[in-house]
C-alpha cells in the first residue's frame, strides 16, 4: 500500500477528511521549506503539497505567482525540491508528500532520471497542472514503476466522457478544481461543489480532493463535509509575503491557520454536527 | 526525403512530430474540444469561407500585391526579389488574416468577450479591430514593458474601445501577456473567445492559425506563377512565433524545388544569450500549452529573451516550424538588432516601403542572400508589416528625440 492509500484509508476510518496545506518550495528562501513541513505536519496537515517553482505559472494566480518568484530569487529548481523532500523524510516516513507544478521543468530533468531521483528522495505522488492524461501516457508508466502516483485534476467544465478518462489514469486520489480560474480565486459555491462530487462518486472510487478558492476556516469545514481532501493553498502562501521573507514568523503563522482549519474540519465530521451544507 | 503528406499534420490530436499537442489545465480541455469541434466543422464548410472571403476582400484588401523590388534587386545584383505586401492590408500586417477568421468562428459559437495577447501592439490592433466591427467586448493583455514601447498601438487599442490591460508579471513581455491571457480564459470560459495571435498554443490554435494565414502563400503562389511563368526558388519571412512565415511557407510546402528560410530574431547576437531565437539556439520544451523549441536554463525556467522588435520577442515557437526544422524541410537562421536596422533603412531607402522591425529581420536576410544567387532565381520575401509603429524605437536607437 502507497503512503498516499495507507493516509487515505486511516482518515476513512477516523471518519475525518484530509488536511492537505500547499506551500510553494524555496519560499521565502530554500532553508525555509523543510521546517516549515515539519511545522505543518505538528499543526495537523495529513499530506504536503509542495510546488515547484516556474518562471510562467499560468494556471496560479498572483499570490503564488508572487510565491514562485520569491522562490526562483534564490534559483529554486526541481532537483532543489527533490533534495528537500529527502530531507523531510529523514524525519518523518509517513505523510505522503506530492509535489505540485508545471511540466517543462520535469521535461528538462528528463523523464527517467525525475522518476528516479523522486523515489529515492520519498516521493509520493506528482500532479502538473498542464499536463492532461491525453498527453501523460509515457511519464504516467515511468512513474508508476517508481511507486509515484500521477495524481489529475477535473475540473467544473470536464465532461463526462473525459471524467473516465481521468479518472483510469489517476492514482492516490483526484483533484476536484472547485471553481473555474486560477489558484487563489474568490466564492465557493459549496451545495453546487456537493452535488458535484456526488456525481465523480459513480466513476472513480479514489478519494475526492478539493482545492482553489478556499479560504478560511469555515469554508475548509463546509467542503471537508463533502469531500475527503481539503487542499489550501493560496490562504497559507499569502502570509510569506505578509512576513516579508521571515521564514520562521512565516511557518508559526502557516501553522496556526492550518490548527484552526483542522479543529473547525474535525468539527464538522464529528458525530454531533449538522449533517448538511 | 520521403513524400510527406503535410496536409495530414498536424495529427488528430494536434501533434507535429514530438511537437504540439495540447498540454493546458484540465478547466480549458473542454473549451478546447469545443473550438476544435467548431473550427473542424467551418473550415470546410463553403458558407464560412464565402463569408470569409467577402471579409478579406472587402474589409482587409485582399489580395495585396506580389510587388517586384526591382531596384534592390539590381542593387544586390543577384536574384530577383519578390514582397509579398501584408502590410498594405487594413491594420498594417497579416494578423488581421487570423483575427477576422477566429472572430467569424467566436460568433458561431455565440461567445460576447473577446481576450488576446500582444506584443508588438499588431494582433492586438488586429482583435481590436474586428471586436469592434462585430460589437464584442474585448479585452487585450500586453506586457508593461511592451505598452511603454508601443505607445502608439496601445491608444488605436483603446481607440477602438479595447480595454488594454498591462501585465506587471514576470518579463512584463509577451510571454507575460500570453499567461495573463490564459489566467483570464481559464476564469471567464463560458462567455469568452480566446483570439491567439501566432502559431503557437494548444490545438487546434497553431493548425487553426496557419490554415487563416495561408491566404499569404496561396496568393503568392498564384501570384509568382502568372508573373514569371514558375514557381519562386526561395521564401523568406520573420520567426517570432512564426505566424506570418507558416502562412507563406505551408502551401508551398509540397513544391520540393521551393527553399525556405525562417529568420529568428538574434537580438545582440545569439553568441551573447541575449536574444530570441530558441529554434536557433534553445531546446524542445513545453509552455503555453504546446510541446516546441523554448528558451529556458539548466532547470527548466523560461529565460528572458531580447530583440528590437517587441513582435519577436518570445522564448518558442510554432510547433510546426520545430518540427520542419527537424525534418529539414525549412532552414532556420538568426540575425541581429543591427543587421535588422540595416534592413530596415535598405529596404525604406532603396524601394520606398517602411517596413515594421519584425520584418527587418528577412530582409537583412535577404540583403546577404540575393547577391549569392543569379538573376534568373527570384526570393520571396513575406513584407509582414510597416513599420510605421517602429518609428520611436528606431529614432531612439539612433538618437534621435522625434
Amino acid at each position: 500500500m502507497s503512503r498516499i492509500e495507507q493516509r487515505f484509508a486511516e482518515l476513512r476510518e477516523q471518519n475525518r477528511a484530509a488536511l492537505i496545506p500547499y506551500v510553494t518550495a524555496g519560499d521565502p528562501e530554500p532553508g525555509a521549506t523543510v521546517p516549515l513541513m515539519h511545522a505543518l505536519v505538528e499543526a495537523g496537515a495529513d499530506l504536503i503539497e509542495l510546488g515547484v517553482p516556474f518562471s510562467d505559472p499560468m494556471a496560479d494566480g498572483p499570490v503564488i505567482q508572487k510565491a514562485c518568484e520569491r522562490a526562483l530569487r534564490f534559483g529554486t529548481g526541481l532537483r532543489d525540491v527533490l533534495a528537500m523532500v529527502a530531507e523531510f523524510r529523514k524525519q518523518d516516513t509517513t505523510t505522503p508528500v506530492v509535489l505540485m507544478g508545471y511540466l517543462n521543468p520535469v521535461e528538462r530533468m528528463g523523464y527517467e532520471t525525475f522518476a528516479e531521483t523522486a523515489k529515492a528522495a520519498g516521493l509520493d505522488g506528482l500532479l502538473t497542472v498542464d499536463l492532461p492524461p491525453e498527453e501523460s501516457e509515457d511519464v504516467v508508466g515511468l512513474l508508476e514503476q517508481s511507486g509515484i502516483d500521477p495524481i489529475f485534476l477535473i475540473a467544473p467544465t470536464t465532461s463526462e466522457t473525459r471524467i473516465d478518462h481521468v479518472a483510469r489514469a489517476a492514482r492516490g486520489f483526484v483533484y476536484y478544481v472547485s471553481l473555474k480560474g486560477v489558484t487563489g480565486s474568490q466564492s465557493l459555491d459549496v451545495s453546487a461543489l456537493a452535488e458535484r462530487l456526488e456525481g465523480l462518486r459513480c466513476h472513480t472510487g479514489l478519494p475526492l480532493g478539493v482545492g482553489f478558492g478556499i479560504r478560511d476556516a469555515e469554508t475548509a469545514a463546509q467542503v471537508a463535509r463533502v469531500a475527503d481532501a481539503v487542499v489550501v493553498g493560496s490562504a497559507i502562501v499569502r502570509l510569506a509575503e505578509e512576513h516579508d521573507g521571515d521564514g520562521e514568523a512565516f511557518a508559526r503563522a502557516a501553522a496556526a491557520v492550518v490548527r484552526e482549519m483542522r479543529t473547525a474540519m474535525d468539527a464538522a465530521r464529528s458525530p454531533g454536527a449538522a449533517a448538511t451544507v | 526525403m520521403n513524400k510527406i503528406d503535410w496536409a495530414a499534420f498536424p495529427d488528430a490530436r494536434g501533434h507535429f512530430g514530438p511537437y504540439g499537442g495540447r498540454f493546458v489545465s484540465e478547466t480549458l480541455m473542454g473549451a478546447l474540444d469545443e473550438l476544435q469541434q467548431v473550427y473542424e466543422q467551418y473550415i470546410g464548410d463553403p458558407d464560412f469561407l464565402a463569408e470569409l472571403d467577402h471579409d478579406l476582400k472587402q474589409f482587409v484588401g485582399r489580395p495585396n500585391p506580389l510587388y517586384h523590388a526591382e531596384r534592390l534587386s539590381q542593387e544586390l545584383g543577384g536574384a530577383q526579389i519578390y514582397l509579398k505586401r501584408e502590410d498594405l492590408n487594413h491594420t498594417g500586417a497579416h494578423k488581421v488574416n487570423n483575427t477576422i477568421g477566429q472572430a467569424l468562428l467566436a460568433k458561431k459559437l455565440g461567445k460576447t468577450r473577446i481576450i488576446a495577447e500582444t506584443g508588438a501592439g499588431q494582433h492586438g490592433v488586429a482583435t481590436a479591430t474586428v471586436a469592434a466591427r462585430l460589437g464584442l467586448e474585448c479585452v487585450i493583455y500586453m506586457g508593461e514593458e511592451d505598452t511603454r514601447r508601443q505607445s502608439q498601438n496601445v491608444y488605436r487599442m483603446r481607440l477602438l474601445g479595447a480595454e488594454v490591460v498591462g501585465v506587471k508579471s514576470g518579463t512584463r513581455t509577451l510571454k507575460d501577456a500570453l499567461n495573463e491571457a490564459m489566467r483570464d480564459w481559464v476564469t471567464n470560459v463560458d462567455d469568452t473567445f480566446y483570439i491567439i495571435g501566432t502559431v503557437a498554443g494548444p490545438h487546434p490554435y497553431p493548425a487553426m492559425v496557419r490554415d487563416f494565414q495561408s491566404v499569404i502563400g496561396r496568393e503568392a503562389r498564384e501570384q509568382h506563377l502568372a508573373m514569371t511563368g514558375k514557381l519562386p526558388d526561395t521564401l523568406v519571412a520573420c520567426v517570432g512565433g512564426g505566424s506570418n512565415a507558416i502562412g507563406l511557407f505551408h502551401p508551398f510546402l509540397g513544391d520540393e524545388s521551393v527553399e525556405m528560410i525562417g529568420v529568428e530574431a538574434g537580438g545582440d547576437g545569439v553568441e551573447t544569450g541575449r536574444h530570441s531565437a530558441p529554434l536557433c539556439a534553445g531546446q524542445p520544451g513545453v509552455l503555453h500549452g504546446n510541446r516546441t523549441y523554448l528558451m529556458e536554463d539548466e532547470n527548466g525556467q523560461i529565460i528572458g529573451t531580447h530583440s528590437v522588435s517587441a513582435g519577436l520577442d518570445y522564448p518558442g515557437v510554432g510547433p510546426e516550424h520545430a518540427w520542419l526544422k527537424d525534418i529539414g524541410r525549412v532552414n532556420y537562421v538568426s540575425v541581429t538588432d543591427d543587421q535588422a536596422l540595416a534592413g530596415f533603412h535598405r529596404m525604406t531607402r532603396t524601394e520606398g516601403i517602411i517596413p515594421a522591425l519584425e520584418t527587418s529581420h528577412a530582409i537583412a536576410h535577404v540583403l546577404d542572400l540575393a547577391p549569392q544567387m543569379r538573376p534568373d532565381q527570384s526570393i520571396i520575401i513575406n513584407l509582414s508589416g510597416r513599420g510605421d509603429k517602429d518609428l520611436n524605437t528606431v529614432a531612439e536607437r539612433e538618437g534621435i528625440t522625434l
